[in-house]
């Protein structure tokens, strides 16, 4: 199945190249809750170099599809294909170890443990040799060195020093050490939920920069967000969830926000937008 | 083109708030990022006030006899923290130290089986007791409260059942039970092995706790358990370990209560329950987990102690020592939810 990728892997410069294979593909997935259906087929691709925002109403199943990638919950049918190979991922341990880091909205962060024990959380590095063999010791002057050029590499150098307990950030800064983390990490997408939700209006800023240099170094970026302004802003394509499955991607360069709210709502039939407004490459 | 109005200067990425921070601010940020001080000073004051009152309070024999007396608490107080650590509570703990002295007691006088054998069968007894509580938090996934207190009683009926209600004594005993028991003398100072094995415990579980991954992920768990699991950690199995560490750790203290009593009593340590908890409160560790220091316990198991032999040498009735554990006890709590509001 996995056809070898093409030399084309380099980031292009603004906008995506349609014919490229994905990094991520969501393919048909369902997901009932007893009666309830959040997910009726859902479909997502996401490319190499892009942020692709994924807007929906409450109830659309934007979440449930962002879990399935994640790894916090099984689908009860389809398949999510990493680089083009059918991957199942049962366990947000797993979701990881196929290099897709989440940054969830609760951050989940330990506020009494400091950034650098945040940013390695559930995979500390241990001393070389007998000590971390057979002692288990940490390599804490590691995990410090380390935290501060992943701090470095996204420029939130600003947060003083690493040894520093997470309780005593702010809320910018403390989603800057949770993405921080994805960014660290994650090899292939990092999945970002409502970023900027809980943020004042200098922090969002900050955090959607942190958002581009994350695309800018090199990884696809999947965020979640009900900011149509932020969404517009930073997103190269975005997909439109509605009913549980994809309503629409559009181009954020070939639309305005209120059609993209209207495709949202269900106002309007994505049919009856103009072609410009598709993303390239996507069938409406 | 119409000018626009000029673009916002772009912010630097993160922003600082820093709140301009009074005295009272900053003794709350202090004793926030030394969990141990707060312990520490009331340690040193109660020592000082019962000095003054009392002139044998510091004596040798005085100072050995309160180090004995924390030596079970302290112990059953340290496996109690790892517990408490995970914002879990163990209201097992004097019933599985029962049983296991018990189980060390009845083996080696009854079966003769001989004394290393009893003292291993007794700390399997007192994981397997650990894990029992843990697996019903875990797997079934009730409060460690309700486990606890359902384990509490299983557990000392158990113990009965076992001990046929009958104390073994001493001398029926293999020493090796009883070596906690023994004094070593340093310097005219008295001190039992059980003290001894009591500060090793400590020294281990510091390093466990602070050193390795194990450690970070118990204060992880106990901090925020969503946030624990979406990082990737097992928080089940974290809980499982604890569970079971804390059900050794109470084992040892059996060991520790039959050289301490020289016999193995199915009545022994019933009030042990809540000084453990109280030592740990006192020592600063958070009720509702994530926050403390182990040491801080060793510290809180010795405030008790201090102020149960101070006030009792003092003539103070006993009636009067538990008002005053039971002050402790509030005013701690009540400073830690102060201490725990600053976060910022």
């Amino acid at each position: 199945m996995n056809q070898t990728t093409s030399a084309e892997d380099t980031v292009s410069e603004q906008a995506p190249a349609a014919p490229r294979e994905p990094v991520l593909q969501a393919c048909g997935l369902v997901k009932r809750y007893g009666r309830v259906t959040a997910l009726a087929g859902a479909d997502l691709e996401l490319y190499p170099g892009e942020i692709l925002a994924v807007i929906g109403d409450n109830g659309a199943g934007k979440s449930s599809l962002i879990k399935a990638l994640s790894g916090a919950l099984v689908p009860d049918e389809g398949e999510i294909l990493v680089d083009g190979v059918p991957t199942r991922l049962p366990t947000p341990i797993a979701a990881r170890e196929a290099g897709i880091e989440t940054v969830h909205q609760s951050l989940a962060v330990s506020p009494s443990l400091d950034i650098a024990a945040n940013l390695f959380l559930g995979r500390e590095p241990r001393r070389p040799g007998i000590l971390g063999s057979v002692f288990r010791m940490l390599d804490r002057p590691r995990m410090r060195a380390e935290a501060a050029r992943h701090l470095d590499d996204l420029g939130i150098m600003t947060i003083q020093n690493p040894n520093q307990a997470v309780e005593t950030l702010s809320g910018g800064q403390r989603q800057a050490v949770a993405v921080a983390r994805a960014a660290a990490f994650g090899n292939k997408v990092v999945i970002m939920d409502e970023p900027t939700a809980a943020l004042g209006v200098r922090e969002s800023r900050a955090v959607l920069d942190l958002v581009l240099r994350v695309r800018d170094n090199g990884l696809p970026v999947i965020l979640i967000s009900h900011n149509m302004p932020h969404v517009f802003e930073v997103a190269d394509r975005v997909h439109v969830q509605r009913l549980g499955r994809r309503a629409a991607v559009l181009d954020p360069a070939g639309c305005s926000m209120s059609d993209a709210v209207a495709v949202m709502t269900g106002a309007l039939d994505p049919a009856e937008l103009p072609r410009e407004a598709h993303a390239p490459g996507s069938v409406g | 083109m119409t000018t626009s109005p000029p673009a916002p200067a772009p912010a630097p990425p993160v922003i600082d708030d820093v709140r301009p921070a009074g005295p009272l601010d900053r003794v709350q940020r202090l004793l926030h990022s030394q969990a141990t001080l707060g312990p520490a000073a009331v340690l040193i004051v109660a020592v000082t006030v019962f000095a003054v009152i009392s002139p044998g309070f510091l004596g040798p024999t005085n100072i050995s006899l309160i180090l004995q007396q924390t030596a079970v608490i302290g112990t059953l107080a340290l496996g109690q923290t790892l517990i408490i650590l995970t914002a879990g509570i163990d209201l097992s703990v004097g019933s599985i130290m029962v049983l296991c002295s018990m189980v060390m007691g009845r083996l080696s006088a009854d079966l003769g089986l001989p004394g290393p054998l009893a003292l291993l069968a007794g700390l399997v007894c007192g994981t397997a007791c650990g894990l029992f509580n843990g697996l019903l938090v875990t797997r079934v996934k009730l409060p460690p409260f309700i486990v606890t207190l359902g384990s509490l009683n299983i557990f000392f009926a158990l113990n009965l059942w076992i001990s046929r209600s009958e104390t073994v004594r001493g001398v029926d005993m293999s020493p090796v039970l009883l070596w906690t028991g023994r004094v070593l003398e340093i310097g005219g100072a008295r001190v039992t092995y059980g003290s001894l094995l009591m500060l090793a415990l400590l020294g281990v579980l510091v390093y466990a706790l602070h050193a390795t991954r194990w450690g970070r992920h118990v204060y992880a768990v106990g901090d925020d358990r969503e946030a624990a699991r979406l990082s990737g950690i097992r928080t089940d199995r974290v809980l499982l370990g604890v569970y079971a560490a804390a059900g050794l750790v109470y084992a040892v203290g059996a060991w520790i209560l039959i050289g301490r009593i020289a016999s193995a009593s199915p009545q022994a340590g019933m009030m042990d329950n809540l000084d453990s908890i109280t030592a740990v409160v006192l020592g600063g560790t958070s009720l509702f987990g994530g926050r403390g220091m182990i040491v801080g316990t060793v510290m809180g198991a010795l405030i008790v102690g201090v102020c149960r032999n101070g006030l009792s040498l003092a003539g103070v009735d006993v009636l009067w020592q538990n008002f005053a554990v039971g002050v402790l006890v509030i005013l701690a709590v009540s400073l830690d939810q102060w201490i725990r509001k600053a976060r910022r």
